[in-house]
């Protein structure tokens, strides 16, 4: 697989981040979605002028695929430490790709409360949406084959990359 | 040639829960890790996953109960199924229908689950031979109780209130106290905790109320209280039902309650952080004392919280199978 096709993880962050800063409410809660958006988010609060709420959503429960795959084993507890009802939420996912994992989130968060305005954060956009999702942020914009799948991994260190594999199941 | 496990799919997959013998300790461990995310569902403003939306899920409760069908119920709904309760005793098995026939009849309304409590051991059994026999594979089956077989969820809920408080079977001692030999819960128990390679599992209770060869399922066997809960990490008291008095298994209630009663005292004898359970419903001066139950070691509510998950966790299980 061509690897060079991807950025490197660390500069999308950079420049994810020099988009959101000055963008987003001051106020805003980051809302990581597991696994790759949670450490995302971590960092984001890190970096980002704040202090923002920070918050990590599992949405295994809301997907649209489980009759086909299942429940997925470590399945995380969602975690909002702030209320939900009026917030305004910047969602933060690893990869935008079918848009079924931030339809999927937003339907929880709207289990825990109303939000006033929910916004989404992505590091990498790769296309190929099947529903009327775009993000507000983005890190980078990536053309990748439709049978792969774009990983995002985090090494002991925290250090973020990108790597490309071979689609396995469902989306 | 080896019997399939009926409980376990031609992947390996559990899709019906009918007892916790011969339940490989894999198979225990993903139900209660997949328990753990679920207890959180009730701090919610909506107290509900979409999970297993447009499922329908009967309760066919050939016996009472209120608990056990009540959380089944309140499991289900969290999990956004259909729920529909069949208070059996005043329907179709009064007027001479056949077990099987009322299950075909359902499944010909589309059920996807059954949730079954039976007065005799081996009926869910029985329903899932049935379903796999007739290809409805796509229905499970659980069994929330069986004559003195097995009560899975309620072992599994115990088990995950073990895992909760004291992290790691591979170091616990754990009492069983009571009427073992008509206990379904016991056995479950008892299977559960020796799968998951709890080193020492005892039985406390009077001759009359120890199955025969119990040893053989691995436990010592204790007719002394005092003796028994000796350095005990968890201590589970079995509700002594009042027809055993009438059975002539037992002399009194209070004799009963001076032997085996669970008291502060008798208590001060296991561990200083050992924790109570009691799957209720307790008969507080009979087999455990009031200043037990509600003091600060038992864990008799956070249990029925627990069970609630844990059955979270079986349905969603079952049904993704």
């Amino acid at each position: 697989m061509k690897r060079d096709a991807l950025p490197d993880a660390e500069a999308a962050l950079v420049a994810l981040v020099e988009r959101m800063a000055g963008a987003i409410a001051k106020d805003a809660a980051l809302v990581g979605i597991y696994s790759g958006g949670a450490w995302l988010a971590e960092r984001l609060a890190k970096r980002l002028p704040g202090p923002h709420p920070l918050g990590f959503i599992d949405v295994s429960y809301y997907r649209d695929d489980y009759a086909l795959s299942g429940l997925k084993p470590n399945t995380r507890r969602t975690t909002l430490p702030f209320d939900v009802e009026g917030a305004t939420i910047v969602l933060v996912d690893d990869v935008l790709y079918t848009g079924r994992s931030v339809r999927a989130a937003v339907n929880e968060l709207f289990d825990f409360g109303r939000p006033h305005r929910i916004e989404l954060a992505v590091l990498i956009d790769r296309g190929g949406r099947e529903l009327p999702i775009e993000a507000n942020y983005v890190g980078a914009r990536v053309a990748v084959p439709r049978d792969t799948t774009v990983v995002l991994s985090r090494d002991p260190g925290g250090t973020l990359s990108l790597g490309i594999e071979p689609l396995r199941g469902v989306a | 040639m080896t019997t399939r496990n009926p409980q376990l799919n031609r992947n390996g997959e559990l899709t019906h829960l009918l007892t916790l013998e011969g339940l490989p300790a894999e198979v225990i461990t993903h139900i209660l890790d997949t328990a753990e995310p679920f207890v959180s569902i009730a701090e919610r403003e909506v107290k509900k996953v979409p999970l297993l939306r447009g499922k329908a899920v009967f309760n066919l409760f050939f016996e009472n109960s209120t608990r056990t069908r009540t959380t089944f119920e309140i499991a289900a709904k969290r999990l956004s199924a259909d729920v529909i309760n069949l208070n059996i005793g005043a329907s179709s098995t009064a007027k001479g229908e056949t077990l099987l026939d009322t299950v075909d009849n359902l499944c010909a309304m589309n059920a996807d689950m059954f949730v079954v409590r039976h007065a005799q051991s081996g009926a869910p059994h029985l329903i899932a031979a049935h379903l796999d026999a007739m290809s409805r594979t796509h229905v499970h089956v659980v069994n929330a109780g069986d004559g003195r077989h097995a009560h899975p969820t309620q072992g599994l809920l115990d088990l995950y209130t073990i895992r909760h408080y004291k992290r790691d079977f591979r170091a616990l001692t754990v009492a069983i106290v009571g009427d073992v030999l008509h206990s379904r819960v016991a056995r479950s128990l008892i299977h559960g905790l020796t799968t998951m390679q709890t080193p020492r599992v005892r039985v406390i209770a009077p001759r009359t109320l120890i199955p025969t060869r119990v040893e053989a399922l691995g436990v010592e066997v204790h007719t002394d209280m005092r003796e028994g809960l000796r350095d005990c990490d968890v201590v589970v008291m079995l509700r002594l039902q009042s027809e055993r008095m009438r059975g002539a298994l037992l002399p009194s209630a209070g004799e009963y309650f001076k032997q085996y009663g669970l008291t502060l005292d008798k208590l001060a004898l296991a561990r200083r952080d050992a924790i109570v359970m009691h799957p209720g419903p307790m008969n507080r001066g009979v087999e455990i004392d009031s200043p037990v139950a509600d003091g600060e070691r038992s864990v008799i509510l956070p249990q029925v919280t627990f069970g609630i998950a844990v059955r979270m966790a079986v349905l969603s299980i079952v049904a993704s199978s």
